[in-house]
């Protein structure tokens, strides 16, 4: 689904990802980790197409076809989608109202018409269920004076939404309490399905005792230096990052 | 980044005007020019009362004695009065009471801004009182209101008609003497709609009006009365949109309104006309002065305003607060692209005890606009526990526009109150991509945060009147973010 080769990404004439190489594909959980400064959300913001950002080497494919020069609305359309770090503040502009705009939207790429207010409505209330979001929370605007944990699980409800083929969760877990984790991770784990994959970037080791991974890569230094199964994310929590940066670093 | 936003900027600001189109009816006009003469030949074409005459040459005279403002946050071109045509009207002049008996022309310019008279007469009950180049062309629904006794004709009819109504109110609220573009208007304003709502009446419909600048090189000045008797309620909707024009047009109108005790008025408008081209060339200049009386004891007037056309616009829609515990709102959204030029607010003037008025303005800036807010708001030494709340946003986007703020603030007495809040933002580019990555364009997204902006003001519109609004956000801003 998701073959990066050889990636190389500067911002401001600095080079942030070099020599990076990832396989993904479909029915697949990659769990990429790293300590901070290595370039995850570089990486997150790369394949959803962000503006700023500069390949200098590389290609990103994406169901066969590179994307390198798609617009980030084509790359969502197509079904890659970004949980954000920090999803902003829309004012005035309801969940309801955004998502009916984006489902529209994609479907109008897929050549269907708008889906009809009722079916729409029907189905946002399933997959709020999927997140234990409150019912009234829909009819906010986006993100405005949500706490850490709505931010989150308004992201997850979009991914629930909006159905994509490869979701991209970065540090989805910062800033969540315990509770509100296993509601996200719920979340995730049950959009799960054979014929979608996801990315999760994390820097702790907490949301993979929920999200069990296929695999675990460690990113340093702009790189995946180490690729395991889950035990590897237990082994980094044990010993943490230097022993990766000491494995390397000689 | 920054050349990025540039250009995403310059791609959404380029946007052509959709309603550039000449209706091809024929116009009966009067030579360009303004004298004495030319008063009294506009007086007798519309073989109007004496009284008239006698109004429009006082305040003929008095406009000799003027001159333009120029306080405004504006750049006016020199405006050569004598160039300009002060008199068209539609030669076919049907006195009709069905649609189907109008003009087949004119229904289908109405058919191209997307109003079809004939489907909101249907669909939506609305009495469409629709002027075109200065006479009223068709009146609908005057049966339904008759019944009510609401009067709801054409300002020519009602001097005729109801003289004795416009005798006691006209100028009663904007005097011909108030400023210099209200001074041309009573001299040779050529139509409007007038409206009466008699005590205790709740007007049952919406009341419309659609204005249209047609003919070439044609000032526009329109005239509107609304009364409002005790214990009545109405709200009206304004809507304009203009075709496509190299000249500019000067455009000067009045609205009045009086609202008695215990009385309510809504006065909505949408304005969308020719606001010139990308480099600023053409555009209608519009000089506005609309102001409501809130004479009676616990009277209310609401202005509800979007403004995305014009070239120039100069306009405070202003409620007198006189009767103890009466209330003024205005709400606004201006929107200014390219060229654009806006000194637009409001004015609250106390003078009643216990009087309460809120100020909502939102102030959109795209291009290399400039957009500017100027409110008064006045506490009189009388008005003793009154209350005023204004908020001003500013939201601009790109980095070669101008928003400014000019509020103006004079509180005479001890127990009153008056707040006043601003804010200026951005479009963020987090807020784009975030919703890019949703798979909405950049274009969609932008107008998406836009009416999420305005929202408040939105909402204060009648429903049909909300669904126009947020397209024509969308549409004046297309093309035009970063």
């Amino acid at each position: 689904m998701l073959s990066i080769k050889n990636l190389e990404v500067s911002i401001d004439n600095k080079v942030i990802l070099k020599n990076f190489n990832i396989e993904v594909k479909a029915g697949e959980v990659h769990a990429i980790m790293g300590p901070n400064g290595t370039g995850k959300s570089t990486l997150a913001n790369v394949i959803a197409g962000r503006e700023g950002y500069e390949v200098l080497n590389g290609d990103i494919i994406y169901k066969g076809k590179s994307i390198l020069e798609s617009k980030p609305e084509e790359r969502a359309r197509e079904g890659i989608f970004l949980g954000f770090q920090y999803p902003v503040e829309i004012p005035g502009v309801s969940i309801t109202n955004f998502m009916k705009t984006a489902v529209n939207e994609i479907r109008k790429h897929k050549g269907l018409d708008p889906m009809p207010a009722g079916e729409f409505l029907s189905m946002l209330k399933e997959k709020k269920k999927i997140v234990e979001m409150n019912t009234t929370l829909a009819s906010r605007s986006v993100n405005q004076g949500f706490s850490g944990g709505e931010k989150k699980k308004n992201e997850i409800f979009q991914m629930a939404v909006l159905e994509p083929q490869l979701a991209i969760l970065d540090e989805t877990d910062s800033g969540l309490d315990i509770d509100a984790l296993r509601i996200v991770a719920h979340g995730i784990n049950s959009l799960k399905n054979k014929d979608n994959a996801t990315i999760v970037i994390t820097h702790y080791q907490r949301l993979l005792d929920y999200i069990v991974p296929d695999f675990v890569h460690v990113l340093y230094g702009g790189r995946i230096v180490k690729t395991g199964g889950k035990e590897l994310a237990l082994e980094l929590e044990e010993k943490g990052y230097d022993w990766i940066k000491q494995e390397i670093d000689i | 980044m920054q050349d990025n936003t540039d250009k995403i900027l310059n791609d959404v600001t380029q946007n052509d005007y959709k309603y550039g189109f000449v209706t091809n009816v024929e116009t009966e006009i009067i030579p360009k020019g303004l004298s004495e003469e030319v008063v009294r030949l506009i007086s007798e074409k519309k073989g109007e009362p004496e009284f008239m005459l006698d109004f429009r040459l006082k305040a003929y005279r008095h406009w000799l004695t003027l001159k333009e403002p120029e306080w405004a946050h504006l750049s006016i071109p020199e405006i050569n009065y004598q160039d300009v045509i002060y008199y068209a009207a539609p030669k076919k002049k049907a006195k009709i009471d069905s649609l189907d008996k109008a003009d087949p022309e004119l229904l289908e310019t109405f058919a191209k801004l997307g109003i079809p008279l004939e489907e909101q007469k249907i669909l939506t009950g609305v009495a469409v009182d629709a002027v075109m180049d200065s006479v009223s062309v068709a009146t609908t629904f005057k049966s339904t209101l008759a019944e009510k006794g609401i009067i709801f004709c054409s300002f020519s009819e009602a001097v005729k008609e109801y003289p004795d109504l416009i005798k006691k109110y006209l100028g009663s609220v904007v005097p011909y003497t108030d400023n210099f573009f209200a001074a041309l208007n009573s001299a040779v304003f050529s139509d409007g709609s007038f409206c009466y709502i008699p005590k205790g009446v709740r007007c049952p419909i919406e009341l419309s009006t659609y204005f249209r600048i047609n003919a070439a090189n044609t000032g526009q000045f329109e005239r509107t009365l609304i009364v409002a008797d005790e214990g009545s309620y109405v709200s009206y909707m304004e809507g304009c949109t203009a075709p496509q024009r190299d000249e500019n047009q000067l455009h000067a109108a009045i609205v009045e309104i009086v609202a008695m005790d215990h009385a309510e008025v809504k006065y909505s408008t949408v304005q969308n006309w020719y606001p010139g081209n990308k480099e600023g060339k053409g555009g209608i200049y519009n000089f506005v002065t609309k102001r409501g009386l809130c004479k009676g004891f616990r009277s209310k007037i609401s202005w509800t305003q979007v403004e995305t056309g014009s070239a120039i616009t100069w306009k405070y829609p202003s409620c007198l607060l006189m009767g103890d515990e009466s209330i003024g709102e205005f709400y606004s959204v201006a929107v200014t692209n390219n060229m654009q030029q806006a000194d637009t607010g409001s004015k609250m003037i106390h003078i009643g005890k216990n009087t309460k008025s809120t100020i909502i303005s939102k102030g959109i800036s795209a291009g290399k606009s400039q957009n500017s807010y100027r409110g008064m708001v006045k506490m009189t030494k009388r008005a003793v526990n009154s209350r005023n709340f204004t908020q001003c946003d500013s939201l601009l986007l790109g980095d070669k526009c101008g928003a400014h703020t000019f509020p103006y603030i004079d509180v005479n007495n001890k127990s009153s109150i008056v707040e006043h809040e601003a804010t200026t933002s951005k479009i963020s580019e987090d807020q784009l991509f975030y919703c890019n990555q949703r798979g909405i364009d950049t274009e969609q997204s932008i107008a998406l945060i836009v009416n999420g902006y305005a929202k408040e003001v939105l909402n204060k519109l009648p429903m049909e009147f909300a669904v126009e609004a947020q397209k024509l956000l969308s549409i004046s801003l297309e093309n035009s973010v970063g």
